[in-house]
């Protein structure tokens, strides 16, 4: 009886909680949103390495070619995920 | 209250199997309500979980033996620490812990995730609620941790002796924590397999889970070899026992997973092989679980034989041949974006360091199931040994270790041979000195796969060393900052280098610790009476008195009986006193006098440990009963019906006997050098991967701002 009991009320309250989203379609934000934080992750990602390379070269593991070779790759990547960040915020993307 | 846990199993196994039904019809119709609904039962799993969770520890703190697992796995003397981790000595409780750390670990990732990932997630959860099922039907279906007792018994027959110890009330939830936290890169590389989003995006989401299982895994493993150590009165910390292996394995391509998918992350290489990684890892997690459960390989950790080891063998074959089939099926958007622009690179380095990394654990997968393979091809069931396992995994190790030491001072893409000269000549000339060192000033030379891992260890040292003096510099260049200003800020806003660094510094030294004392181990056996003293690992050991104490074991473990002995060691000036002792815990066999019980149930080794840096001495005593057998046996005929207190006066008189005349006892006595630096090592690592998987304040700032950014746009649109 107990469990019958038990099985009932917590399904019941389980169904409350998850039909709750299905009552109110399109409360979730806009996909740009969901988006714009995985072109921020990737512009974090991106400066980190950027920084990291600096930083291999100041530490003597880069020579001064490969670096600025590498750093002009990594920030024409950056420069992309930007480009695509201004697009999604609605400013005009610069150049 | 069982039948409310009970309830909350059933209604969370639907719960479960919903989570995947609304997971997958929003992803494939693209509607968000449906996903969130989905993420939503996730969170109700996780609620109904810990309540189930809870019930069962309420059952053992107030020792209910009506609950089947309570009177099986626990008794109103186990102290009260102790009956709180009987829960997961138990198969059933442990089925449950499992469950419910999955589902608190699928809350946190999904609500972490909820505004991104948005074509990966909905996959994800339903992966997630498919393995969150899968234990859930194991419990509802044949392990109930709920199941009752019609006449429930007055007493419990208590916790396994061997399991009251401090480590092992950590051990298995860090271990578990491990296996479930890599369910999460798991189930969103399913995700992104299934949707075709196999770009870096869900890596960047899960890496965090990544190390945050690696380290709950690592200090897990490392727990365990203390509590080997300590308590199982051998005086190793690793026996390359199936149990052991099975936790060790994911941890080894778990170890392969987080380096690769640096890779993938800064140059869009190896997708392939990280999904195979983690498929892998996730996979060997499973195994795991199911050897402790199975039964079918002899481990003094295991369960025993249990009726869900089928049940675990299909959810692995089917969870492995999914895997590869989705695998199969995406290789045209798995191809790299990149290619190796050099051997003498970072990620040709990680390559070679990920290749050692699985080998190893294919010899660990090989030696710990050649006793199945042995039986199904010549009918006898045979075992490989510790000796083997040394041979084969001694020289992968040392390639392992003198990696950890390459891999930091290379840059991504490429080095130039004058580069790498300039970065390897202190390390190769700090290695080279520590040599000569040790030539000249130790018999490190009687082991040469020793002394060639001290040279390695020392040469990664100097590495890590180096790469934070380097760095430090540079920075104070850049900036104007003095040095250790330079340094803690750097450290700071570089933690995953830099965390990474203190992680190879400990791993480094823990193989120290490993190579020493196993290499240099000094270890006698003797059988001593009062007064004998014996010489170890130049100690003077002299067995002084025996002592017999009722109830009030060292350990507090509750023991009702401990035997041991006071010896007094000496070394040049250096003076002290150990005290090892064996519990006896009562057995409730019928067939025991009620006196004997008390003697002839199980027994534990308290070994005495004097610790130290530079060498241990560990204590271990095995008093000989033999000469107290008669007066037992008399015990048992005259006192049976007895009053209790009459029985105890009983007992206490033969521990007295025992104290004032004891007979020669059986003493193990090892010196073992550096053995303190393996778990000195791995709190280095475990130190370095929280340095590691911390976010930065940056971070944490510009999160916060995307997400308002985000709104912004949001309630833009709208007006």
């Amino acid at each position: 009886m107990e469990y019958a009991l038990a099985v009932f009320a917590l399904a019941a309250l389980v169904a409350v909680l998850v039909v709750g989203p299905l009552r109110r379609p399109g409360v979730e934000e806009a996909r740009d949103g969901a988006r714009l934080e995985e072109l921020n992750a990737a512009k974090e990602a991106k400066y980190r390495e950027i920084r990291d390379a600096e930083l291999d070269h100041r530490m003597g593991k880069l020579s001064e070619g490969d670096w600025r070779a590498l750093d002009r790759e990594l920030r024409g990547e950056a420069m992309e995920v930007l480009r695509e960040l201004d697009r999604l915020e609605g400013r005009a993307p610069v150049g | 209250m069982a039948g409310v846990g009970s309830a909350c199993l059933a209604v969370g196994l639907l719960t479960a199997l919903y989570a995947v039904g609304a997971s997958i019809r929003g992803a494939r119709t693209g509607r968000s309500e449906w996903v969130a609904s989905g993420r939503r039962a996730i969170y109700c799993l996780a609620g109904l979980l810990v309540g189930a969770f809870a019930i069962l520890e309420a059952a053992f703190l107030r020792s209910d033996f009506s609950y089947a697992l309570v009177a099986q796995g626990s008794s109103t003397d186990t102290p009260t620490f102790y009956k709180v981790t009987a829960l997961w000595a138990t198969q059933d409780g442990s089925l449950l812990l499992w469950a419910t750390l999955l589902a608190v670990f699928s809350s946190a990732v999904l609500f972490l995730t909820r505004r991104s990932l948005r074509e990966i997630a909905p996959w994800a959860t339903a992966v997630l609620g498919v393995v969150a099922a899968f234990f859930l039907l194991l419990m509802v279906g044949w392990e109930n941790p709920f199941d009752t007792l019609a006449s429930p018994p007055p007493e419990g027959a208590g916790l396994n002796p061997l399991l009251r110890h401090p480590a092992m009330m950590i051990h298995p939830p860090m271990l578990y924590t491990g296996y479930v936290g890599f369910s999460v890169p798991f189930a969103f590389a399913v995700g992104a397999l299934i949707t075709g989003r196999t770009g870096a995006d869900w890596i960047r989401a899960t890496r965090r889970f990544a190390l945050v299982a690696w380290t709950f895994l690592g200090t897990g493993i490392m727990l365990g070899a203390l509590w080997s150590y300590t308590e199982l009165g051998w005086g190793g910390y690793w026996a390359w026992d199936p149990v052991e292996n099975a936790s060790l394995m994911p941890w080894l391509i778990g170890t392969a997973f987080i380096h690769s998918i640096m890779v993938q992350e800064k140059r869009g290489m190896l997708k392939v092989w990280n999904v195979s990684l983690i498929c892998a890892t996730f996979a060997l997690c499973l195994l795991g679980t199911f050897l402790v459960r199975s039964g079918i390989l002899d481990s003094i950790h295991a369960f025993g034989a249990s009726t869900i080891g089928v049940q675990f063998l299909v959810f692995i074959a089917l969870m492995v041949a999914g895997s590869a089939g989705l695998i199969v099926s995406r290789l045209p958007s798995l191809r790299s974006t990149a290619k190796l622009d050099s051997l003498l690179s970072r990620e040709a380095f990680f390559l070679l360091n990920n290749l050692v990394l699985v080998g190893l654990c294919l010899v660990i997968i090989w030696g710990t199931f050649f006793p199945l393979i042995s039986e199904a091809l010549t009918g006898k069931e045979s075992t490989v040994g510790p000796p083997w396992f040394d041979r084969l995994t001694t020289p992968l190790a040392l390639v392992l270790v003198l990696l950890s030491g390459i891999g930091p001072v290379l840059a991504w893409r490429r080095v130039t041979p004058g580069a790498l000269r300039r970065v390897l000549v202190l390390p190769v000339g700090m290695a080279v000195a520590a040599v000569v060192a040790l030539l000249a000033l130790t018999s490190a030379a009687d082991s040469p796969a020793s002394l060639v891992m001290f040279t390695f260890v020392a040469f990664v040292l100097a590495v890590v060393i180096q790469e934070f003096g380097r760095g430090a510099r540079a920075r104070g260049v850049m900036t104007g900052e003095a040095l250790p200003q330079a340094l803690v800020r750097l450290a700071g806003r570089n933690r995953r280098r830099y965390g990474g660094y203190m992680v190879h510094a400990g791993i480094a030294i823990l193989f120290l610790g490993v190579a020493a004392s196993s290499a240099f181990l000094d270890q006698r056996d003797a059988r001593l009476s009062p007064g004998d003293s014996i010489e170890v690992g130049g100690y003077d050991v002299t067995y002084r008195r025996a002592t017999a104490e009722l109830g009030r074991d060292r350990g507090g473990t509750g023991a009702p009986i401990s035997l041991g002995a006071v010896l007094d060691v000496r070394r040049g000036d250096e003076r002290f006193t150990l005290r090892p002792t064996r519990n006896y815990y009562s057995t409730q066999d019928p067939g025991k006098g009620v006196v004997s019980r008390f003697f002839e149930g199980e027994a534990t080794s308290e070994v005495d440990v004097r610790w130290g840096l530079r060498r241990d001495l560990w204590l271990a005593v095995r008093p000989d009963l033999a000469s107290l057998e008669k007066a037992i046996a008399e015990g048992d005929r005259k006192f049976g019906d007895a009053p209790t207190d009459v029985q105890a006066l009983v007992i206490a008189a033969l521990a007295d006997r025992y104290r004032r005349d004891p007979p020669p006892a059986a003493f193990r006595a090892i010196v073992s050098p550096l053995v303190v630096w393996i778990w000195i090592g791995g709190g280095i690592a475990v130190l370095g991967a929280l340095v590691a998987l911390w976010p930065s304040p940056e971070a944490r700032l510009r999160r916060v701002r995307s997400l308002y950014a985000a709104r912004v746009g949001r309630e833009l649109s709208r007006a």
